[in-house]
């Protein structure tokens, strides 16, 4: 079942073209990976999903419905952004932040069950500015589970995040997808990470190159190796 | 002596509204702060300055005028920094002056300064009517009411706006709020602490709660608590001592803020 409709998605700033008619669809259970070097468009792809960018030509459907007419979809949703900026000695703990993402604040029990699943609870009552990156991106992964929502959206989440936090990061994803349901659709740089992870793969260079199952890309070499050296082309292009 | 000033109505009225508008400018002030609008509080009471002169001039009691022109300038300047992507400093400039040069052009045309214009630059707690006593206790009950019911969302939206939104909660709507709100409680503390000094009952307690490194209600709580210390302690000792109490709050509060700063160099602040 379809739960993510896009279609026809472009998005033109006023000197660069972000977005050219990208259409994809997401099933509810796909671990969706999307890849694509930087400049791409997959923050611009993210704002628009998430009605941060409004001024995009196309549609996007989420559960059917147009995200233009209602903005209900977002109670569905949990978003860990690439790296949550705030100030550092802002007076507020680990549970503090998951708390905000709490919906019915009578569920209190649901911030100590969440910070327990994600290992922690031990620091419930420190300041989040206080935490490590790693630390800090399983507080907001929390804090976007609390509500149990039905998508988990991640924008290159390990950016500055440390080997072993990353991997536990996956681990916990992984078990987000399999044992509980949940519907990721996850922006990453690591080429590795997603074939291991993700099932769906779509790759994004301001068009979309390729969606599909992640086997199909990944054991094409031909596909990958186009992606390669279009991703490196753009890359000497930044540079 | 010392327990006589406690027996005097004017008395009890200052201290009942100080404690509230202590109270009121802490919860307020931290949610100021946290946003880097530290100085937005004392923008608003220069431009409450305007409306007090324009009070005086057209004979209407001048903290009527004073809310309708602060609340006003400060939606137009926020929606002015918005519209035209002007920085939040500067933006404060413009409100500050504005309001000053205003106040300054009126008092001219209504003959020059009086002793009613220095009692709103350096406030009179001590001269609050029973009128407005309640009008305080109402007013700071009626917005602490709101921050309780939508403390999530403001708190949300101050620590960080964008993924405020991707919740669904209505961003924009809470900052117009909250400077509706700041608006509201700066004139209201006007009579306190007068124009010239109302940012550091803003600003002054909830840094230093701040440094104690704890969580969010437990900061607030740490404010409040420093807020109504000083104005209380405030209010008596410039009562004995026959001394302002605007000027001897603020040095109390400053006095706190150095003795949190002392106690954190020296160690004795846990991080937790």
């Amino acid at each position: 079942m379809s739960i993510v409709e896009i279609h026809n998605l472009t998005v033109q700033y006023p000197d660069v073209k972000a977005l050219d008619d990208v259409s994809f669809v997401v099933n509810s259970g796909d671990f969706l990976g999307i890849i694509g070097p930087n400049g791409a468009g997959k923050s611009t792809l993210f704002d628009s999903m998430l009605r941060l960018n409004t001024k995009y030509k196309g549609t996007i459907k989420f559960f059917g419905q147009d995200i233009r007419k209602s903005k209900e979809y977002l109670k569905e949703i949990g978003y860990v952004p690439q790296k949550p900026i705030f100030e550092k000695n802002f007076p507020v703990t680990v549970s503090d932040v998951v708390r905000m993402g709490l919906r019915n604040e009578s569920d209190e029990n649901k911030i100590d069950e969440i910070l327990q699943q994600l290992w922690i609870h031990e620091l419930r009552d420190r300041r989040i500015g206080e935490l490590s990156g790693g630390q800090q991106q399983r507080v907001f992964i929390a804090k976007a589970l609390v509500n149990n929502p039905k998508i988990l959206i991640l924008d290159e989440p390990v950016t500055g995040i440390d080997q072993q936090s990353i991997e536990l990061f996956y681990s916990i994803l992984r078990e987000l997808n399999s044992k509980q349901k949940i519907t990721i659709i996850w922006s990453s740089h690591d080429l590795d990470a997603v074939n291991q992870l993700a099932n769906h793969v779509a790759c994004l260079n301001k068009t979309l190159f390729f969606h599909g199952e992640s086997k199909k890309f990944f054991s094409n070499d031909e596909l990958v190796k186009q992606y390669s050296e279009a991703s490196m082309q753009e890359h000497m292009h930044h540079h | 002596m010392s327990f006589e000033i406690l027996t005097y109505g004017f008395m009890h009225r200052a201290l009942i509204s100080g404690i509230a508008i202590a109270i009121l400018c802490s919860v307020v002030g931290l949610f100021l702060v946290l946003r880097r609008y530290s100085l937005f509080g004392d923008a608003i009471a220069h431009s409450s300055f305007g409306g007090i002169a324009l009070g005086l001039l057209a004979g209407v009691y001048p903290l009527w005028t004073a809310y309708g022109v602060s609340i006003v300038s400060a939606l137009i300047i926020t929606k002015i920094k918005d519209k035209y992507n002007i920085s939040g400093d500067a933006s404060i400039a413009v409100l500050l002056s504005s309001g000053i040069a205003a106040g300054l052009v009126i008092i001219g045309f209504s003959g020059g300064f009086t002793i009613d214009i220095f009692s709103f630059l350096f406030g009179s707690i001590l001269l609050v009517s029973v009128d407005d006593t309640v009008l305080i206790l109402s007013l700071t009950g009626a917005i602490l009411i709101i921050f309780l019911l939508l403390y999530r969302q403001i708190l949300y939206s101050t620590f960080n706006e964008e993924q405020a939104k991707v919740s669904g909660i209505a961003v924009e709507k809470i900052n117009y709020l909250i400077v509706f709100m700041a608006g509201i409680t700066v004139v209201t503390s006007i009579q306190l602490v007068g124009v010239l000094l109302i940012s550091a009952l803003f600003v002054i307690p909830n840094v230093t709660a701040i440094m104690y490194g704890r969580g969010f209600k437990q900061t607030a709580i740490i404010s409040m608590s420093f807020s109504v210390f000083s104005v209380v302690a405030g209010i008596l000792i410039s009562y004995i001592f026959d001394i302002t109490p605007a000027g001897t709050i603020v040095l109390l509060s400053i006095c706190l803020l150095a003795g949190t700063m002392g106690i954190k160099s020296a160690g004795l602040l846990s991080k937790n």
